[in-house]
């Protein structure tokens, strides 16, 4: 009797945690669907606000991905690399380095974007071309990918590895290409997710340094809310729940697959 | 450099010492030759600076300034391990997880470019000699202890090296697998005639496979030697306590004998001295009647170890002293008796410092 109840007050506090959560999601999705919000789902179900979202921002959308993927190519062809010899030189040097790269974790989005304004200010066209949002994504996701990767090389004693393919007469290069990355790629994959993730969300820093012509989903969301009708702010979230929960889902499954390892 | 099959290079190390970048000082300078073909066991206990030697000779650390590596006469200091043609077994043999058992083997041919037909000619050889036959295809994660030792040897060997290192290569397994491939080690050693420089803290290890053992202490070389001298004529104190049990007695010496509280123990040569320190083997000391004998005791312990028994004898000197003796001996605790030493096993230490 007594477990009974203590089963059913846990069941019904973890029913109302995830309502906390999940409510709030299945309203706003249900807007973004509904005829007219104001007079209630009542009102009929409609894909029209998608569709409108869909007309005025599928260039948004769009830039937002090729921003994401373009930073995963940036954080994957530097942070990789960076992390390997962070991880093999050691010492003092490579942890004052570390540090710095791990900076933009704690610091606000929105200063990293005002230091980047007063950098690039002279250089207009940089300044309004999409390259000057992937700089940002570039320097606040590239933690995650350093960090990620150096924690599998831990794991499984990179350093080792590497001095054992040096034997070999294997040059620096081939070491990297052979024995580096092969083995890193539970680290590569989990970072390459975060970045994608993040960028994908990102609106702090993205916010400061868009221009009209160069926004990205986030951005697009809050001028969606800003300026037009509930429902289409509404049918935004829904499509970017559907770009971006895919992601989410990965990550946790590989996170799963890396546990159970 | 080049490295005909079958024979190694030549190895001096000159001046080589190494102080990390925190200031503790790993090895003082030391200087070293190994010559071609030689088994050069570098032992003593964690932390006495062997490891580090060994990765000054791999190429894997710098010696401080001043010191010099040099194969075969040539200066190879500044070059990378990469050029410098040496194999190297690892204690946790750093095998690649990402390749196969075959594919770890040949990967050292596969960087010097050799053909496919002929690595995998190369590979099925060293598969044989290793005794690892059937596992061509496993991961490294499929392999037990023993195994893996094999293929991180045969991947070492597989490039034809002018010198292989080993850097307790045994350490991580269990004590019967220890003793086997140490045999086997050993025959493989020889039979590819190869400069090997192998690193151990296990005297027994370092007493079968090495030509010449360096005991080290301390990040300095304390002695070099062959397993016999080094086992019979410790330089110091703590080469003779390293190295097999010893019995370490200071007495006072009066016309070359060694007075115990047991008794005058005849030594050879040093009859100017007053006092000494000598080391005793136990295997050195005879029971004998104890009527006639030149030293006597009393039994304090007996262990019956199979071939031996190994007793623990109170009064023949100060400190309780170690006795080997044949299992045929009959003996017990609390029994006086008389023991007798051969003036030669008695080898006298320096002073210490």
């Amino acid at each position: 009797m007594r477990d009974r109840l203590i089963f059913t007050g846990q069941l019904l506090f973890t029913l109302i945690v995830a309502a906390f959560l999940v409510v709030p999601v299945i309203l706003s999705i249900s807007a973004g669907v509904t005829v007219n919000y104001f007079r209630g789902i009542s009102s009929g179900v409609t894909l029209q606000w998608v569709f409108q979202v869909w007309d005025l921002y599928a260039g948004t959308i769009l830039l937002s991905f090729v921003i994401a993927f373009a930073a995963l190519i940036v954080t994957l062809a530097v942070g990789v690399p960076a992390a390997y010899a962070l991880y093999v030189r050691g010492g003092r040097l490579s942890r004052i380095v570390e540090e710095i790269i791990t900076l933009p974790l704690a610091i606000p989005g929105l200063a990293i974007a005002l230091a980047l304004l007063f950098t690039y200010q002279g250089f207009g066209s940089f300044r309004r071309s999409w390259l000057f949002i992937l700089t940002g994504h570039v320097i606040f996701t590239m933690p995650f990918m350093v960090r990620s990767v150096m924690a599998v090389f831990s794991t499984v004693d990179i350093k080792t590895l590497d001095e054992g393919a040096a034997s070999l007469g294997a040059s620096p290069w081939r070491r990297f290409r052979d024995v580096i990355v092969p083995n890193a790629v539970p680290g590569i994959l989990a970072g390459s997710l975060m970045v994608v993730t993040l960028s994908l969300g990102e609106f702090n820093l993205t916010w400061m340094l868009h221009t009209p012509l160069t926004k990205t989903l986030p951005i697009g969301l809050a001028d969606a809310y800003a300026s037009m009708r509930l429902e289409v702010a509404s049918a935004y979230t829904l499509i970017f729940f559907v770009m971006i929960i895919p992601l989410l889902v990965a990550m946790q499954m590989f996170a799963d697959k890396e546990q159970g390892r | 450099m080049t490295a005909v099959a079958g024979h190694g290079a030549s190895v001096r190390i000159e001046a080589c010492g190494k102080t990390f970048t925190d200031g503790t000082r790993a090895l003082e300078p030391a200087t070293l030759d190994i010559a071609r073909g030689e088994t050069l066991v570098l032992l003593g206990p964690s932390g006495c600076g062997k490891t580090t030697m060994l990765r000054i000779i791999a190429g894997l650390e710098l010696p401080d300034a001043g010191g010099r590596v040099l194969f075969d006469g040539n200066d190879m200091t500044s070059v990378p391990i990469e050029r410098r043609n040496v194999g190297m077994v690892f204690q946790s043999y750093a095998l690649f997880p990402n390749m196969s058992v075959a594919d770890n083997i040949g990967y050292g041919l596969k960087i010097r470019g050799m053909a496919q037909k002929a690595r995998a000619a190369r590979v099925a050889e060293l598969i044989a000699l290793t005794n690892i036959t059937g596992l061509e295809n496993r991961r490294i994660d499929q392999l037990s202890g023993g195994q893996r030792q094999r293929v991180a040897l045969a991947r070492a060997v597989a490039i034809r090296p002018g010198i292989l290192l080993l850097d307790e290569p045994l350490t991580a397994l269990d004590a019967a697998l220890r003793d086997r491939l140490r045999g086997e080690l050993n025959r493989l050693l020889r039979a590819l005639g190869i400069t090997a420089i192998y690193v151990t803290h296990d005297q027994s290890e370092a007493m079968e496979l090495g030509d010449r053992i360096v005991v080290m202490q301390k990040g300095a070389i304390a002695q070099i030697g062959t397993p016999r001298e080094v086992y019979f004529k410790p330089g110091n104190r703590f080469v003779a306590e390293f190295i097999g049990a010893a019995n370490i007695i200071e007495a006072p010496v009066e016309n070359g004998h060694l007075m115990l509280p047991g008794g005058r123990q005849p030594i050879g040569g040093g009859a100017s001295l007053t006092a000494t320190v000598a080391m005793i083997r136990p295997e050195t000391i005879h029971v004998v009647e104890p009527a006639s004998a030149p030293l006597s005791g009393t039994i304090d312990s007996v262990s019956f170890i199979g071939d031996r028994q190994r007793m623990i004898v109170s009064g023949v000197s100060d400190k309780f002293i170690t006795i080997d003796a044949p299992n045929t001996v009959r003996a017990q605790a609390g029994e006086r008796i008389g023991l007798s030493i051969a003036p030669d096993a008695v080898r006298l230490l320096p002073p210490e410092n």
